[in-house]
């Protein structure tokens, strides 16, 4: 039987709205995007309409791609070590009395509201010579004179994941809550010590909301332009910064866009694999 | 001593008392029921004898060793939970070989052993599947199964049945409490339900806001319970403030009955509370003369085919009478009668 016509319109109605803003914040733009990653640049001037592929021939140069495996692998460490941290961390807080859980999500919600300027400088400064964390060090005894840690990878490592961390646990702490505490408990009572049970019951069981975290930041350090530049030094400049500066400095949109572009097809590849991964291993299971 | 023994065991939680001074001797091969009303302290007891929660104060001792401080995961006690609690990453098989795997049983033996406790709790053949493929009742013979795995020394169960509805539930008590005789493991079961304990145990342990209110089997804590708490919450009873006259008889609204037992320490004058179970009450004629009787009136008669119930109103108290459909009361509402509360029948309790 056929809806008549004005009640089929009513039924749609409520999702008019969020379509028309997702094509006109989301679509539209990522369409212009991709028109610009084809179209041809003038030097030293702007760019005009075209079609040619001249932005990605470029792209593949053994340049741009050890920047776009460094970049992966960035985000790839990043969100391994914020789950590492972040999940038994979150389980802790899970815990924890009601009034303490509160007191721990206001400080981590807290961190969110720092930009990733002020990341990036004051991990900086903690990490320099003239006044970092190695004079308190040495103050201790524990070292002869302060050393420089910024900038290089392990300085670049600590900001991406104090970046990713709060996140971690937001995403995390929902599910965790719910799990049900008699669960660990039944391990208890089976001979499971409560670190056995840790990794035999409570990790199994949020196996999937470990894989969705690692992929959120794993997409969201990929994003991540300022850091690399603060803390890191220039071999250790991300996808991103190439593209803000070819965007912004360079004023070359054109291959700007095609980078983003490439960006963004690996890392929904890798994630899609991911998930195939998991699905083919569940049904294994 | 052999079994287990908690000796002034306590828990608060803040200015709550969960468990207070408990002493309780759970011998070797019987079956307890921990039977209150929710809040009454029942799984916090369960709890500590567990392991999983510490007491404040008190030993738990088993065959005499000191076992208060010693972990859960090294008492060896099988335990099924109220949420079941059965791991929803892992079949039916390996749920029931966890406790083994961790014991580093070898695969072939987890296997064997896993088809036998199946075979024990009559669900054979499931050890494949996944725990959301079975039924609530399943579910509950995996979690047994689970529990049983290791042969523990005591066998812990917090209101596993309440999930159930209300024929399967009969059932499993049924089929609990054979299992229970056939491996005769001794076993504590937390309940809140008087007809389940009744069906089960050897022994109840009835409390009351954190304390022991009555030990003793079934039908002794049914005929004559404790306190007033023991029989208004153990069956229906009815409850009738009472004085003590002289020995052997109390006084109930203006009327004296004979009583077969007096509690001690209850002299004459003191105020006590006499407890009659429904079935016991007989509703007579008016004009019928005789010992222990006490006028009324009826208020209401439920007649279910199975039972007539009859409401009364002796002197403003409400007591009911239970009857078979064969000796039903020839009765109407609002019918002057007399009630009779047979001496044998009545319990003297202090008030």
């Amino acid at each position: 039987m056929r809806a008549p016509r004005a009640s089929r319109a009513a039924r749609y109605a409520p999702a008019v709205y969020p379509t028309i803003m997702l094509g006109l914040f989301f679509v539209v733009p990522f369409a212009i995007m991709l028109a610009v990653s084809f179209a041809h640049r003038v030097p030293g001037g702007f760019y005009e309409p075209g079609f040619e592929l001249a932005n990605y021939a470029r792209f593949v140069s053994s340049f741009f791609l050890g920047t776009l495996g460094f970049s992966l692998f960035v985000a790839g460490l990043t969100a391994v070590i914020c789950i590492l941290v972040g999940f038994p961390v979150t389980y802790f807080i899970t815990r924890m009395p009601r009034r303490r859980q509160v007191v721990w999500m206001v400080f981590l919600l807290s961190v969110l509201s720092l930009s990733e300027v002020i990341i990036g400088f004051t991990w900086s400064i903690l990490l320099s010579r003239t006044a970092g964390l190695s004079n308190l060090l040495v103050w201790l005894d524990l070292m002869d004179k302060p050393v420089s840690w910024a900038p290089g990878f392990a300085a670049l490592m600590c900001g991406m994941c104090y970046l990713g961390f709060p996140y971690t646990v937001l995403v995390l702490f929902p599910a965790l809550s719910r799990l049900d505490p008699e669960l660990p408990e039944a391990a208890r009572t089976l001979g499971a010590s409560p670190l056995r049970t840790f990794f035999t019951v409570i990790m199994p069981i949020y196996r999937n909301a470990i894989v969705a975290t690692v992929i959120m930041i794993f997409v969201f350090s990929l994003g991540v332009y300022l850091l690399p530049q603060v803390l890191g030094r220039p071999q250790h400049w991300t996808l991103s910064v190439l593209i803000t500066d070819q965007a912004i400095f360079q004023s070359n949109l054109p291959f700007a866009a095609a980078m983003a572009v490439f960006l963004m097809m690996v890392s929904l590849a890798l994630v899609g694999v991911t998930l195939l991964l998991g699905r083919a291993e569940r049904r294994a299971a | 001593m052999s079994g287990l023994r908690l000796e002034g065991v306590e828990k608060r939680f803040g200015a709550i008392v969960a468990v207070g001074d408990a002493h309780l001797h759970f011998p070797e091969g019987q079956f307890f029921c921990l039977l209150g009303p929710s809040g009454c302290g029942k799984t916090t007891l369960l709890r500590i004898v567990a392991g999983l929660i510490e007491p404040d104060a008190g030993r738990v001792l088993l065959d005499d060793d000191d076992i208060t401080d010693v972990p859960a995961h090294r008492r060896n006690f099988g335990m099924v939970f109220q949420s079941l609690a059965l791991f929803p990453h892992l079949t039916v098989g390996e749920n029931i070989a966890y406790g083994l795997r961790i014991r580093k049983v070898e695969r072939a033996t987890r296997r064997k052993r896993c088809e036998e406790l199946l075979e024990l709790v009559r669900l054979p053949g499931v050890a494949d599947r996944h725990v959301s493929q079975l039924s609530g009742g399943q579910r509950q013979r995996v979690a047994m199964a689970r529990a049983l795995a290791l042969e523990p020394r005591l066998f812990l169960l917090d209101e596993p049945l309440s999930a159930l509805d209300a024929k399967l539930r009969e059932d499993m008590q049924v089929e609990l409490r054979q299992l229970q005789q056939r491996i005769g493991v001794t076993t504590i079961l937390v309940t809140h339900d008087q007809r389940e304990a009744m069906t089960m145990s050897d022994r109840v342990v009835v409390m009351n806001e954190g304390r022991v209110a009555q030990v003793g089997p079934p039908l002794e804590i049914y005929r004559s319970p404790a306190n007033t708490f023991v029989a208004d919450f153990i069956g229906t009873s009815n409850l009738l403030p009472a004085v003590v006259a002289a020995a052997g008889r109390v006084t109930v609204a203006g009327e004296a009955l004979a009583v077969a037992a007096l509690p001690d320490g209850l002299g004459p004058g003191a105020e006590a509370t006499i407890s009659v179970r429904p079935e016991s009450v007989h509703v007579l004629p008016d004009s019928a003369a005789g010992e222990n009787r006490l006028p009324g009136r009826v208020t209401f008669v439920r007649d279910v085919g199975v039972s007539v119930e009859t409401y009364l109103d002796c002197a403003g108290h409400e007591v009911i009478s239970i009857a078979s459909p064969k000796d039903r009361p020839d009765v109407r509402q609002g019918d002057r009668v007399l009630v009779e509360l047979p001496a044998a029948d009545i319990v003297v309790l202090s008030a």
